[in-house]
């Protein structure tokens, strides 16, 4: 009973994972960009809700929404900023990273400046019992983040598969020269990609919250790669392989945490980052692109 | 041919001589107590720094690969050494070289382990998975009992005295020049030409037969061992390192000095270096806007100079020479036949 506890605390666990590795996926596939800010939006987002309910004292009700909304804004605006000049002038990838990882420092220490480096405690957000079948007992917070993220991704998929926006960034990423000349605004599609990934990555925030109720300035850091990591175990690039690596990734660490060691979790997944590499480097999910010339 | 060649070799004549001197003028200033302890230190600091900054060019601006994790490396070659020294029983002034050795070594093994999975694969795998060797290796030294955990190792003896302050700066100067020159002449040597082919186009590189994945590695790894060299230079230097010290601020610090300097260029990566290693010594107050201010510069240089502000281009002080006598000679020249 004990292993499929932790099983269940994993899933919990990998739902975050996942909903963060969605982001990285989704850009990845429209701009093959590795987007290092992404991990801090989950702390803008950890941060405004804290601002909001803690500071302001508003309802959760308000939080939730506009904590987001938010987010989304964000991901807009860094889309907008730092990385739009370089993707229209076809600039070098290396250019791209550096940019990223500049945006990424400067959303960590401009948050630094403004709520200090120490940690701030988080006010539960979604309180229930315990759910009990029997002897069994699982903790709220796993239930929630398991049917959010079911719910999140269930309507993601509907989103890229069935509106027109979402046939729109298929196109992108499969050709985004082509995607124009349909007449496309590729433009705007990748703007509308970076507020989704932003928004999930908002959800997530809360999700994490809820589960470990401390945020600091630094938390999108370990967090955001070990989403990556659930990214390139799935297929970087593919959906339903960023969801299928977060639950992964999530129950391995749990089981890692219960039956080898809690301080050496994260060499653990780092480890599992390199062996995928080595062994199917396209991932669960992903497809082996051929290079054309 | 022959008439380049020659000059070539005057060249380096030339910055070895200017290398030289610039070297006893700092040492007599030292030995001499003009310049104090504090600003000594700063300067074997700059020479560090330059061994990593450039070190660093050699992967992210000949290779064109972004590692995110050179901390990570200098803190293999920090303990290393500082644990070789620590419990070898030698005299440190044989023990110091063969550390430093042995720090250089056992970064390039970790190297290796990295750069093999992520090198073999085309596109920006090894900026992340060095962004996670970087923060892992500091988790495993924060556990480790060999390194003391997030107490560090303290006590680690320096081979500069209040008596005699120079040697650190001597190793410092020295293995920053060699390390400069090395680069220099790899970039220009057949594997130097193989990974610039690499970096301009991969597909294209390969095709021509170059071993893509050994020449990315080479380099990877070229680069892991010098910046376990200057952590070893490092730990001796500070005396207590912590797993602290080897953040991933440190890596992105190292990250400016190239992008800023430009990206491939050697002399620009010294530059960026020194100043960046000086300023802000100057500007403690300011130490907390440091990073913030350092992102927006990194946001600003990639928008609008891609390539650093330097770019590829070199300060060269031989050509400017040769550049400064040619006008003369064709000044004087030119009276001459006015005169005639």
């Amino acid at each position: 009973m004990d292993f499929f506890n932790h099983i269940i605390n994993g899933l919990g666990l990998g739902s975050i994972y996942a909903l963060v590795a969605l982001g990285y996926t989704m850009v990845y596939g429209i701009v093959k960009l590795i987007n290092f800010a992404h991990g801090d939006i989950i702390m803008v987002g950890g941060y405004m809700v804290y601002l909001i309910m803690v500071k302001w004292g508003l309802p959760i009700w308000l939080a939730v929404p506009a904590s987001i909304v938010i987010c989304a804004f964000t991901g807009m605006l860094v889309e907008r900023v730092a990385y739009r000049r370089l993707l229209v002038h076809n600039a070098a990838r290396i250019s791209l990273l550096i940019t990223a990882m500049g945006v990424s420092i400067f959303l960590q220490n401009a948050f630094m400046l403004i709520f200090g480096t120490d940690p701030k405690l988080m006010p539960p957000l979604f309180q229930a019992e315990p759910f009990k079948l029997g002897s069994f007992e699982l903790a709220s917070t796993t239930v929630i983040n398991i049917v959010v993220s079911v719910i999140m991704m269930i309507g993601l998929n509907l989103l890229v598969n069935k509106t027109k926006i979402g046939k729109a960034m298929i196109a992108t990423s499969e050709d985004s020269s082509a995607a124009k000349l349909m007449g496309i605004n590729t433009n705007r599609v990748i703007s509308f990609t970076f507020a989704i990934g932003s928004a999930l990555a908002a959800v997530a925030a809360l999700l994490y919250c809820n589960t470990y109720p401390q945020i600091k300035p630094s938390m999108g850091n370990l967090l955001g790669l070990k989403a990556f990591v659930a990214a390139v175990f799935g297929g970087i690039g593919s959906i339903p392989g960023a969801m299928l690596g977060g639950y992964l990734l999530g129950v391995i660490e749990s089981l890692t945490k219960a039956y080898v060691s809690t301080t050496l979790t994260d060499a653990v997944v780092f480890g599992i980052l390199i062996i995928i590499l080595l062994v199917k480097p396209a991932g669960i999910l992903g497809k082996n692109r051929k290079e054309k010339v | 041919m022959g008439y380049l060649k020659k000059k070539t070799g005057v060249y380096y004549l030339i910055n070895a001589v200017l290398v030289f001197l610039l070297f006893f003028v700092l040492l007599n200033l030292i030995n001499n107590r003009i310049i104090n302890r504090t600003s000594t230190q700063i300067l074997t600091l700059i020479c560090i720094n330059i061994i990593l900054a450039v070190s660093l060019n050699l992967v992210t601006g000949v290779l064109g690969q972004l590692v995110l994790g050179h901390a990570g490396f200098m803190l293999v070659g920090a303990y290393t050494s500082a644990l070789f020294t620590m419990n070898i029983g030698l005299d440190l002034k044989i023990a110091f070289p063969i550390s430093l050795v042995l720090a250089g070594l056992m970064a390039a093994v970790f190297g290796v382990i990295i750069g093999i999975p992520a090198l073999r694969l085309k596109g920006d795998y090894l900026a992340i998975i060095t962004l996670g060797f970087g923060e892992i290796i500091r988790v495993i030294a924060n556990n480790l009992k060999i390194t003391n955990g997030a107490m560090g190792l303290s006590g680690i003896k320096s081979l500069s005295t209040t008596k005699n302050p120079s040697p650190m700066f001597i190793y410092a100067y020295a293995l920053a020049a060699l390390t400069v020159f090395l680069m220099f002449t790899f970039g220009r040597s057949r594997h130097g030409r193989a990974v610039i082919a690499i970096r301009e186009d991969e597909i294209a590189a390969e095709s021509m037969g170059i071993n893509t994945t050994y020449y990315k590695l080479f380099t990877f790894v070229l680069a892991a061992f010098f910046a376990g060299v200057a952590g070893g230079v490092f730990a001796h230097q500070i005396g207590v390192i912590d797993p602290s010290k080897f953040d991933f601020n440190r890596s992105v610090e190292i990250l400016i000095m190239v992008v800023l300097g430009g990206m491939g260029s050697i002399t620009g990566s010294v530059i960026s270096a020194t100043v960046l290693t000086w300023l802000p010594e100057q500007l403690r107050e300011f130490s907390k806007y440091r990073l913030l201010v350092y992102s927006i510069i990194l946001i600003l240089v990639m928008l609008f100079k891609p390539s650093g502000l330097l770019g590829r281009y070199e300060i060269s002080i031989p050509k400017f020479l040769d550049k400064l006598f040619a006008r003369i000679t064709k000044k004087t020249a030119k009276t001459k036949t006015g005169g005639a």
